[in-house]
């Protein structure tokens, strides 16, 4: 492994999330720069799903143990209750069925800690109430026909999925761009309206 | 023990195990040999050891010249000083696998009843696993108690698993590359074709070649030129050859030689100059019998229950003997247990082959992964 990199914002905000020497999946996790940091800050047994081969090869190529797969299709192969906590940051949007993968992201763990780019931001409801076309916006740079972001939801949106199949949110927060906590957090309308960034800790009631 | 036997004209180190060993088949070798080679030191903790197992028809000088051929090791792309497998830093052993003609013991080894012939065709059947327990010997006769890792291709891959499943507390890290967890019906076609074809050589003398002094070479280099092509990529043969003719421009007749051709003759007829058949015959069926899942109730994922040891599945795009598919299977079925798995398919258009080739994504993979189990395995 090579020596501590500076993380970002958001993965020091999950890295806060997870309790030391816990079994952790990291999905689409990139170079693995999270996973890096857990097992050398948190000493915990932490590894990685990432769907881009290149990606993976360099993430394996620096020591760390990641997995070529996606959420949609290799989650189903990992036993109950393996992990402590299953980290999905950025990438709900972009799984193909993100309900299953919710579902069985607390089957194989105790806890779920998801990132999503928020759909509510009001940026993004005034220039579809002003253009009438799809927002474009840092997080949502794409066209309509080719984004990856092919589900994109808002913190209500999330907060309702969670109500309808039951799952306990043990903590939550909105964030800007950078990953900063923003100071209306703790009222969902008002994040809904300004964070950029949803973050949430789960858990199966 | 440890003592240099004469096979061929070749002394290899090698060491005798007295108290034998004894075979999924039933049967019981009196004696056994292995015969090895080292690279690098081992350390005082004697905890820096990585085992290399070798493929089908290769043998331990994995990172030295070979005494045979006279040709470099034959994975020295990948084992060496400052290599991926670093010898420097590592303590590397190979052994010639049982059933080999290297120095291991053999169809070419004294009978044990009769030591004055062969065993050839007598030499009982062997398996993966066989083959594994005798380098076992040889690793706790080196006065190591637990592996740093296993790392093997094709073959080499399949003995890893058989490591990784048999002895898993032996086995701190464990790489299949281009591996397999049971031969298919296509790999075992590939293989009955060349034993057919040794069995068809008039030398062959029904495996008594040895006492006519004769070797079934036409046979033996047939199996060796159908072996490669399954080693190959289309696209690979295609860059090296296209439709190339040998000492012609175009094709003006049609007794004309195609480039691929010669190259097919040259690596069968290299092959036999060092191949013992029986051995080949023998090794083959090994590999055929491979089938881990067959082995644990049908269900691969059961043999990896409760395994501790961190695993890199490494594959290629383009090969089609052992194809992405047994390795991401593998993979899941580690999923399965929860174990450590690493698993990447590498991007390449060279086939099987890839894997003793030059390939610097596999390469920095391998040297990746193994210095992060180093660390997590306390190395410094």
């Amino acid at each position: 492994m090579s020596g501590p990199k500076k993380m970002r914002v958001d993965l020091a905000l999950i890295a806060a999330m997870v309790a030391p020497g816990s079994r952790v999946l990291d999905i689409g996790c990139s170079e693995g720069t999270l996973i890096e940091h857990l097992f050398r800050e948190k000493k915990c047994d932490a590894r990685g799903l990432e769907i881009d081969m290149q990606t993976v090869t360099r993430a394996i190529g620096h020591g760390v143990p990641v997995m070529q797969g996606d959420a949609d299709a290799d989650l189903a192969a990992y036993p109950d209750g393996a992990f402590d906590y299953v980290i999905l940051s950025r990438t709900l949007q972009a799984v193909e069925k993100p309900r299953e993968v919710l579902a069985q992201m607390l089957r194989i763990s105790t806890h779920a800690i998801v990132s999503f780019p928020n759909f509510g931001h009001w940026t993004l409801r005034l220039q579809l109430l002003l253009t009438g076309r799809m927002p474009m916006t840092a997080n949502w740079s794409r066209m309509w026909y080719e984004t990856p972001n092919i589900h994109p939801c808002t913190i209500r949106d999330f907060f309702a999925l969670c109500d309808k199949d039951g799952y306990i949110v043990e903590e939550w927060l909105a964030a800007d761009e950078e990953g900063a906590r923003t100071p209306w957090r703790r009222s969902r309308a008002l994040a809904n309206l300004f964070g950029e960034q949803a973050l949430f800790l789960l858990r199966k009631a | 023990m440890d003592q240099s036997t004469a096979q061929s004209e070749t002394q290899h180190q090698s060491v005798t195990f007295s108290q034998g060993l004894a075979l999924d088949c039933g049967r019981h070798l009196r004696e056994v040999t292995v015969a090895y080679r080292t690279y690098g030191t081992l350390n005082a903790a004697k905890s820096n050891a990585i085992l290399v197992c070798h493929p089908l028809t290769c043998d331990q000088y994995v990172a030295e010249t070979n005494p045979e051929t006279g040709r470099p090791g034959w994975w020295e792309r990948a084992v060496g000083p400052g290599k991926p497998v670093d010898t420097d830093k590592y303590f590397v052993i190979c052994a010639n696998v049982l059933g080999g003609c290297m120095g291991s013991t053999g169809p070419r080894s004294p009978h044990e009843d009769d030591p004055l012939r062969p065993w050839g065709t007598d030499f009982p059947p062997v398996t993966i696993h066989d083959m594994v327990r005798a380098q076992k010997l040889l690793v706790e006769h080196l006065g190591i108690a637990r592996l740093f890792a296993v790392v093997g291709g094709s073959m080499g891959g399949m003995q890893t698993l058989s490591w990784a499943t048999q002895f898993p507390a032996m086995v701190f890290a464990a790489v299949p590359v281009a591996a397999a967890y049971y031969h298919s019906a296509q790999n075992i076609a590939f293989h009955e074709i060349g034993r057919q074809a040794i069995a068809a050589d008039p030398f062959f003398y029904g495996g008594r070649y040895w006492a006519e002094g004769v070797t079934p070479e036409r046979g033996l280099a047939v199996a060796r030129m159908t072996a490669h092509i399954t080693y190959v990529s289309e696209v690979a043969l295609t860059r090296k050859f296209g439709r190339k003719l040998q000492d012609a421009a175009e094709l003006s007749s049609l007794g004309d030689r195609f480039e691929v051709e010669s190259y097919l003759q040259y690596q069968g007829s290299s092959f036999v100059r060092r191949f013992d058949a029986n051995s080949y015959l023998t090794i083959t069926r090994a590999m055929d019998l491979f089938d881990l899942a067959a082995d644990y109730g049908g269900v691969l994922a059961n043999a990896f229950k409760g395994t501790k040891t961190r695993f890199l599945l490494v594959s290629f795009s383009s090969d089609w003997l052992f194809p992405t598919a047994q390795s991401r299977a593998i993979a899941r079925a580690l999923n399965h247990v929860a174990a450590n798995v690493s698993f990447v398919e590498v991007q390449s258009d060279k086939g099987h082959d890839a894997f003793l080739l030059e390939e610097p994504d596999f390469h920095r993979s391998l040297g990746g992964f193994l210095a992060g189990c180093a660390e997590h395995a306390g190395l410094k």
